[in-house]
């Protein structure tokens, strides 16, 4: 359409150009445009936490801000963080505590987690519930995603 | 010949598919795009009840990138309407619905147009400018209102708003009630709420009119009864009708129904021969996925003085839907709290009635641990009430009327077998984890100190892996019993073809670890496949926790038969006899000479390619099938108690829950790190349901908090940990000897939760009978309390 917008952007270390609508959201851009299906949408009002990424090494909700405010930003999803290894710990205590059943909140949850571990690396389990409590889980009990950040961080 | 169940049987090994979902690789239904697809999206009735006079597409027809606009006549061409009957139930209601309501809207967010577009966006814009001329009827929110004599009827075909009456009754409860020393009668509200899967609903149907070829991918828990459904209602040949579940981001029972806005995007893709995408949005997902609960009990149960229970009697109203969930029918939440309350007690006088009215609210259906929460939470209170009256301790009157070991096997006053609970076992457990003499200390200890700590505890039943006769019965296509298909391949892999499905509770792990056990081979050479109706044998899915009990079951059957096949080539080839051999970890070993020999992967290059050099009555087929299905029972029940631990803020009337315990009974355990977490799980939602999760609705039946910021779900931070502790009664029914577990978290939590916060108030003269538990009731009762003190 005429009325889309150039952006440029960093994502997951690529460089990425792309004309978007002002509408579009980051999310559905990433899910959509360009196919990193790993960001999930469970409300697309800022509640659930389901489609966070990282901007600039901060977590961000997609769903609340549009393609366009990223033009010239660092995006990190949940596939550039995988390949690069960096949630590896707490993936494998995610995958031996069990801390997942359909795994809808997964993406977001690992890195959610993973900017908790980075600020403070000898959490509490209260600091973990407290930290993921912007990201909704319907099928664990929590815990084991606590235990799960506990395991990683010892 | 009993077989031989051993590791990894039983084990905690965690999930194979977790890695791909811990990788962002996932595939969910919105993942998947494919050439030519187009979006759909829907007009919902604003109104709770309005005729259609007209509805309008011009303006909508010529927006940019519509493609087609469809309104309910011009679905009637290909697609049928249908109503929810249940032959077992032959007096129930069951009013037609379609895909898109024809000239009434009966509830808000009903579907009455749809938009096919390029985008979701473009869609979500067509809709906007489609014109419904609504004429706005008088809408019925409760049942009172809905039975009243001048009520507008929902259904024209229906004489009256009544869905369904029935009665339950075992001995005479009024005769026993009349003569009782003690009776505690109360009404209990328990209000609407629903699943709310962290995804949505949704599907992307793709039809293809050269072959008559419908292909359905589509977030759900049962392909094959999909297959079904969409072939009768759309009148496909069944063999061209294909349901792949992928993987699904939560379902709880919301995700096992028809959907008419599922079938309408089947349809348009019909009609249009492509590919079509409809993902329902929060807010579409809350005003039309199936909802639960919405039901006032009144209750009164009698004691002797020596604290014996002489009768119950229960009176259910239960505020259904506008329409009937299919193809199931919406009874079962009724019929299970008539069945199910009081339980675990012996009880020879029963009485339970029910009544059920449609209303003009979304359709009310099956979400997990259908009406046992509220069977559970009701007579539980009623225990606790009683022990305060008879003034004596509440475990002690518990134990006293359990059924006990010499009680089983029994048909319980609701009409349920019970084959062997444990009720007295879980008891004991509860109580070797929580140390109530200390709990009470504490208590006192913080009363002093302004803070109302209060512990609940709730027995519970649990149905589970529900028989073929109820909906065999019932006349709906509804399998249950399951077919599992085990397919070696030449390197000695194993693929499992289930009907079981697998929406993160990790039936397919068990599954995969019961052929492990049966089969001696490693876990990581075995990978289930399910989830397909063109795949997997015809089976029922999963719903009612029928998983562990029936693909379980099935699964070892069948691996039982291939590991015979196995053994007898074996013993041919190595000139032995099959009864002296075994494999363990993939090799054939003479468990008599302890020599070993050849591996499983030279006994399957042999039987596929050399099968000439083995005599041809001699039993090696490595494909081979098992079917399973109780034959004459309805259900296998299980049991369990929970305990919860709650401080009450009296203040702000916020309640905290401090601690959780499950003890629960669910027969052989396949793999505890699996059943633990499921469990939590439930008894999170359950604390949902007992603290946080209701529907409001305004005066014009507006649902007023259909977002993730209105209407509150449990978060991690206000969650407490929960202990999980098993005891193992396997069901002699079955050679595996499990029974489900999913319906047990959510079964027994919201009544632990009331028990707690009554135990916490119970100072000051309040009890609770309203859930969810919120700030607001806690404060008004409080205030009520403190009124009717002053006024003595
Ligand atoms: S989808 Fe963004 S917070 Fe829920
Ligand atoms: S694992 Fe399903 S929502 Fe978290």
């Amino acid at each position: 359409m005429s009325d889309d917008t150039p952006i440029v952007l960093t994502v997951n270390g690529e460089a990425v150009r792309a004309r978007v609508p002002a509408r579009l959201n980051l999310a559905d851009f990433l899910r959509q445009d360009l196919g990193l299906t790993g960001t999930h949408v469970g409300c697309e009002h800022g509640v659930c936490g389901a489609c966070t990424v990282l901007v600039d090494g901060k977590l961000a909700r997609g769903c609340l801000m549009l393609a366009i405010q990223c033009d010239g930003a660092c995006i990190e999803t949940i596939e550039g963080a995988d390949a690069s290894g960096r949630l590896a710990k707490l993936q494998q205590a995610f995958h031996r505590r069990n801390a997942l059943q359909c795994g809808f909140c997964t993406p977001a949850m690992l890195l959610t987690a993973a900017e908790l571990l980075r600020g403070n690396p000898k959490p509490t389990r209260e600091e973990v519930r407290d930290w993921i409590s912007g990201n909704f889980c319907r099928c664990t009990g929590y815990q084991s995603i606590v235990d799960a950040v506990m395991e990683a961080a010892s | 010949m009993k077989t031989v169940l051993r590791a990894p049987i039983g084990a905690a090994v965690p999930r194979d598919r977790a890695k791909r979902l811990l990788a962002g690789r996932g595939r969910f239904v919105d993942d998947i795009h494919l050439p030519r697809m187009v979006h759909m999206a829907f007009v919902r009735s604003p109104h709770a009840h309005a005729r259609i006079a007209g509805i309008d597409t011009s303006a909508a027809a010529t927006m940019p990138g519509v493609i087609r606009i469809v309104t309910a006549a011009d679905l009637a061409a290909v697609v049928s309407p249908w109503r929810p009957t249940h032959n077992r139930f032959p007096t129930m209601a069951a009013p037609e619905q379609s895909a898109l309501a024809t000239d009434t809207a009966r509830f808000q967010g009903e579907a009455v147009a749809a938009v096919v577009a390029s985008t979701r966006a473009q869609a979500e814009d067509a809709c906007e400018a489609i014109i419904v001329d609504w004429e706005p009827l008088e809408q019925v929110g409760d049942l009172a209102s809905a039975l009243a004599v001048d009520a507008p009827r929902i259904h024209k075909e229906m004489a009256s708003n009544l869905a369904f009456e029935s009665e339950v009754a075992t001995g005479d409860a009024e005769v026993a009630l009349a003569r009782a020393d003690v009776v505690i009668e109360r009404t209990f509200r328990f209000h609407r709420h629903t699943g709310v899967s962290l995804e949505t609903r949704g599907i992307l149907a793709d039809y293809d009119p050269s072959e008559q070829r419908l292909t359905v991918h589509q977030s759900h828990q049962t392909p094959h009864q999909q297959q079904d459904l969409y072939a009768r209602l759309l009148g496909l040949p069944e063999h061209k009708v294909r349901v792949v579940c992928p993987d699904v981001g939560g379902a709880f029972g919301l995700k096992h129904h028809l959907y008419p806005d599922e079938l309408a995007a089947c349809a348009a893709a019909v009609l249009l021969g492509r590919p079509v995408k409809f993902i329902a949005d929060r807010l579409e997902s809350f005003l039309s996925d199936i909802h639960c609960r919405d039901h006032e009990v009144h209750a009164r149960m009698g004691f002797a003085n020596d604290g014996t229970i002489v009768g119950l009697a229960i009176e259910d109203r239960f505020n259904a839907g506008a329409y009937g969930q299919y193809p199931r029918s919406s009874i079962a939440e009724g019929n299970q709290i008539t069945r199910l309350t009081g339980a675990p007690y012996r009880m020879a006088h029963y009485n339970a009635k029910l009544k059920m009215a449609f209303l003009n609210r979304g359709v009310l259906g099956h979400i997990r641990a259908v009406g046992h929460p509220i069977a559970a939470a009701v007579a539980e209170a009623l225990i606790d009430l009683g022990a305060r009256k008879l003034n004596c301790d509440a475990l002690a009157l518990r134990r006293q009327n359990y059924l006990a070991d010499a009680d089983f096997p029994l048909t319980s006053a609701g009409g349920v077998a019970f084959e062997k609970l444990s009720f007295m076992q879980c008891l004991d457990k509860a109580l070797s984890l929580v140390d109530v003499d200390q709990v009470r200390r504490e208590q006192a200890d913080l009363r002093a100190k302004g803070i109302h700590r209060g512990i609940g505890f709730n027995t519970f039943v649990e149905l589970t892996a529900i028989g073929p006769e109820y909906y065999g019965e019932g006349g709906q296509h509804i399998s249950a019993q399951e077919t599992c298909l085990l397919r070696m391949e030449a390197s000695g892999q194993v693929r499992i073809h289930i009907g079981t499905t697998d929406q993160g509770q990790g039936i397919d792990t068990g599954i995969q670890q019961v052929v492990a056990g049966v089969l001696g081979i490693p876990l990581d050479d075995i990978e289930v496949i399910s989830g397909d109706s063109a795949l997997s044998p015809m089976g029922g899915g999963s719903w009612g926790s029928r998983g562990a009990a029936l693909g379980g079951e099935v699964a070892m059957q069948a691996a039982r038969t291939l590991r015979t096949n196995l053994l007898s080539m074996a013993g041919f080839l190595l000139q032995k006899s099959a009864n002296d051999l075994d494999v363990i970890d993939g090799v054939v070993v003479d468990t008599v000479r302890g020599s070993r020999h050849m591996t499983v992967a030279e006994l399957a290059k042999i039987g596929h390619f050399r099968p000439y050099t083995l005599p041809p009555d001699l039993p090696s087929d490595l494909t081979v099938t098992a079917r399973y299905g109780s034959r004459d029972r309805m259900f296998l029940a299980g049991n369990g108690i929970q305990v919860a631990i709650v401080d009450v803020d009296i203040r702000t009337g916020f309640v905290q829950p401090v601690r959780h315990l499950v003890v629960h009974d669910c027969g052989r355990v396949l793999n505890p790190l699996l059943v633990r977490e499921q469990i939590r799980g439930g008894v999170v939602q359950g604390i949902g349901t007992a603290l946080y999760e209701e529907f409001r609705y305004a005066d014009n039946g507006a649902l007023l908090n259909a977002s993730f910021a209105d209407y509150l779900v449990p978060m991690a931070g206000e969650m407490p940990d929960i202990e999980v502790a098993h005891i193992e009664t396997p069901t002699e029914t079955s050679e595996l000897g499990a029974k489900g577990a999913g319906e047990a978290g959510l079964a027994g939590a919201v009544g632990a939760i009331l028990n707690a916060v009554n135990d916490a108030l119970a100072p000051i003269g309040v009890f609770m009978t309203e859930v969810p538990l919120t700030p607001p009731r806690i404060l008004a009762a409080i205030d009520r309390a403190q009124m009717d003190a002053s006024k003595v």
